[in-house]
């Protein structure tokens, strides 16, 4: 009995052996591995899994190879925004499982730990969401396939002023992204002829935002643009809103689409209802594309409820880098490689996309966006969409 | 003039609800010389299994919310048994900050296992929906609810502390355990009530302050510090103190959030300081039971 036991656990450890051996051995063959560094686990664990997913739908319609090379997906957990850990991870990935790609980020500070590192080994950095405008300027191998604030908040702007909208208060949190949105929307808006009336920015860990309605009421706005991370924070903002009676005083909402990103709109629940947002994707968007999209999702992973703009992100991004591995014939070379998708342009899941050659930065349509309730579902619908919109932010200047 | 009386009632209805999620703590800190870092935890049960009712099985929110506080009581009454018992005792402080933090983040793997990392919502009845006018001022009617929900549970405390037997034999057990128990009273059996009655609070804490900390897997060592913090002011163990700590913090913080937002938490925590300097035992020290 424990003599099968043994020879049972023994055959196991043998086998174990040969399939470590079998990996670690095949780095020299034709696999080619790409590093994904993002949250995997912790408050942000749906963002790694919303861009695994992305990246196996995107495996499941495209195949696992391209030009005779095999691409292979290594992830690697970074539960919070940590740079001194993402370049640990990174550095790991590169000497230890020497991949010849690095992609994912979710986090600004972390995508901007592995300059020197992606300098050094000379291998291209792909980032799927971190949206901070100055990143790419920091190395020449970043290539970026989500957003930025900029971009998504010009056109709003815009778009409020042409509302005949005058006075604007904008709340956001106080951190990177969020000045970012606060100084991107005042200076279109005042370039439109709009005036912002107060700039209030909350502290992240902020729960209770009663006293930010009071002073927003105190204004005298017509309208808010707001900014929070995606989470219980933007949560409370916008039951808040609509609890303290600003959205029953005819208060119109504004904001960059991360606020009714998809995982979290069954939250928000009515509250949610009638904010105006501009992004890059929806759920929602009418295309064949978009639904084969989720239907594939549905497919492998039974729901699409999750699906967002960081799958969308992932899933280009993992598309930018099967043309590099293609351009490159799987030798590791970075310059060549971004070099090879500058300029690029393909039709995505959200739209048409293009890699503007000097910020290599997603140039995209971003949609203008009503969220509503259809069908018992809560959903944000593409009412208008401004086309081929850049960074703004690429060499703003501070 | 209307804005202070604006700051003066959100201010009031924030510091009620800090008192109530933190209450439960003042009683297991004070009365039990436990620091029960878990207390969130337990509150964050109680809001799942308070949302896992509403939403999963459909019942009212008055049931689920009794259901959460039965529910986090019988589960937690185990754990009093098997291992808080043997840290009772302010000899164990390390013991107890090891015991109860290690507990939360079993707590917090485990509802992260079976509810996943997004956030969710107890759904209000349409009763506790919409606004309540006071004077110029429209405040939520469910933090109006909370309010007094928060009154009913300080003048409830203090009745069963000061005016029954049992408060009269729990506070003697807390201040002589011995003596006590030579005097025949049944030590043990008064700590498991008394711990239930802090679980039972921070469970109607964590169903009651849902609407303000939301619900996700790190609610439970996201929040320790505010839950600490008016502690900390009110005196352990001081229910009344506590209820004096969390309407001063959240009127000082709203009042600092509404006229300089940019300070951020600066206010809370300058009050913090100020306070705990002039009074290091929390405000009516020595009338702690």
């Amino acid at each position: 009995m424990s003599g099968t036991f043994r020879k049972a656990l023994l055959g196991t450890a043998f086998l174990c052996a040969l399939a470590v051996d079998g990996g670690a051995g095949s780095a020299w063959a034709d696999t080619i591995k790409v590093g994904v560094i993002a949250p995997f686990s912790g408050p942000f664990a749906t963002v790694g899994q919303t861009f695994k997913q992305a990246i196996e739908v995107y495996q499941a319609q495209h195949g696992k190879t391209v030009a005779g090379n095999t691409v292979e997906f290594v992830y690697k957990d970074l539960d919070q925004a940590n740079p001194a850990q993402s370049k640990a991870l990174a550095q790991e990935l590169v000497v230890k499982e020497k991949v010849g790609y690095l992609a994912g980020f979710f986090f600004t500070p972390d995508a901007l730990a592995v300059a020197p590192l992606i300098d050094e080994a000379n291998i291209p950095c792909v980032i799927f969401n971190a949206a901070t405008s100055a990143i790419t300027e920091k190395s020449p191998r970043y290539v970026r396939t989500s957003f930025t604030l900029w971009q998504n908040t010009v056109p709003l702007a815009e778009h409020v002023a042409k509302q005949g909208i005058r006075k604007v208060a904008t709340a956001v949190s106080d951190y990177g992204p969020g000045i970012d949105g606060e100084t991107a929307f005042k200076q279109t808006f005042e370039k439109s002829g709009g005036k912002v009336v107060d700039s209030i920015r909350m502290p992240l860990k902020s729960t209770d935002f009663a006293p930010f309605m009071q002073r927003i009421k105190d204004s005298g706005a017509e309208a808010i643009y707001a900014f929070l991370p995606a989470g219980p924070t933007t949560l409370g903002f916008a039951r808040a809103f609509s609890d303290t009676g600003l959205k029953a005083a005819g208060i119109k909402f504004f904001g960059p689409g991360d606020i009714t990103q998809e995982p979290d709109l069954p939250v928000l629940g009515d509250a949610a209802v009638g904010i105006t947002t501009t992004f890059n994707y929806s759920q929602a968007h009418e295309s064949d594309l978009n639904r084969q999209f989720l239907a594939k999702h549905k497919e492998l992973f039974g729901s699409s409820d999750i699906v967002t703009f960081t799958s969308v992100g992932a899933y280009d991004g993992a598309h930018v880098i099967y043309r590099m591995v293609e351009a490159t014939g799987g030798k590791s070379d970075g310059a060549k490689a971004v070099e090879a998708v500058k300029g690029m342009a393909w039709e995505s899941p959200r739209g048409p996309v293009r890699i503007d050659p000097e910020s290599r930065h997603v140039t995209q349509t971003i949609y203008l966006r009503v969220t509503e309730r259809k069908d018992g579902k809560l959903q944000n619908t593409e009412v208008a969409g401004f086309p081929d919109q850049p960074d703004y932010g690429f060499k703003a200047g501070k | 003039m209307e804005t202070l009386f604006g700051i003066v009632v959100d201010g009031v209805a924030y510091g009620m609800i800090l008192f109530i999620i933190s209450v439960g703590l003042s009683v297991t800190l004070g009365l039990m010389r436990v620091v029960n870092l878990a207390h969130g935890a337990f509150a964050m049960v109680a809001g799942y299994v308070a949302s896992y009712a509403a939403q999963g099985l459909g019942l009212p929110y008055a049931v689920g919310l009794v259901a959460a506080i039965l529910f986090t009581v019988l589960a937690t009454l185990p754990l009093e048994k098997l291992l808080y018992r043997r840290i009772y005792g302010s000899a164990n402080e390390l013991a107890q900050v090891l015991l109860t933090i290690g507990l939360t983040f079993v707590i917090v793997a485990g509802i992260n296992y079976l509810f996943g990392p997004t956030l969710k919502r107890i759904p209000l009845p349409d009763a506790l929906l919409g606004t309540v006018a006071i004077g110029p001022k429209s405040i939520p009617v469910h933090r109006a609810f909370v309010i007094a929900m928060g009154a009913a549970t300080v003048l409830g405390l203090w009745w069963l502390l000061e005016r029954t037997d049992f408060g009269i034999k729990l506070r003697a057990a807390v201040d002589d355990p011995n003596m006590a128990a030579a005097l025949g009273i049944r030590t043990e059996r008064l700590y498991t009530a008394t711990f239930a009655l802090g679980t039972g609070l921070a469970a109607l804490g964590g169903v009651l302050g849902a609407e303000l900390l939301p619900l996700e897997p790190y609610y439970a060592i996201r929040y320790i510090v505010l839950f600490l913090a008016v502690v900390a002011v009110g005196g352990a163990g001081n229910i009344l103190g506590s209820a004096a700590a969390a309407l001063a913090l959240g009127i000082v913080d709203t009042a600092g959030k509404y006229l300089i937002p940019s300070f951020g938490e600066f206010f809370f925590y300058a009050a913090l300081i100020l306070i705990l300097f002039r009074w290091p035992h929390g405000f009516f020290q020595g009338r702690a039971a």
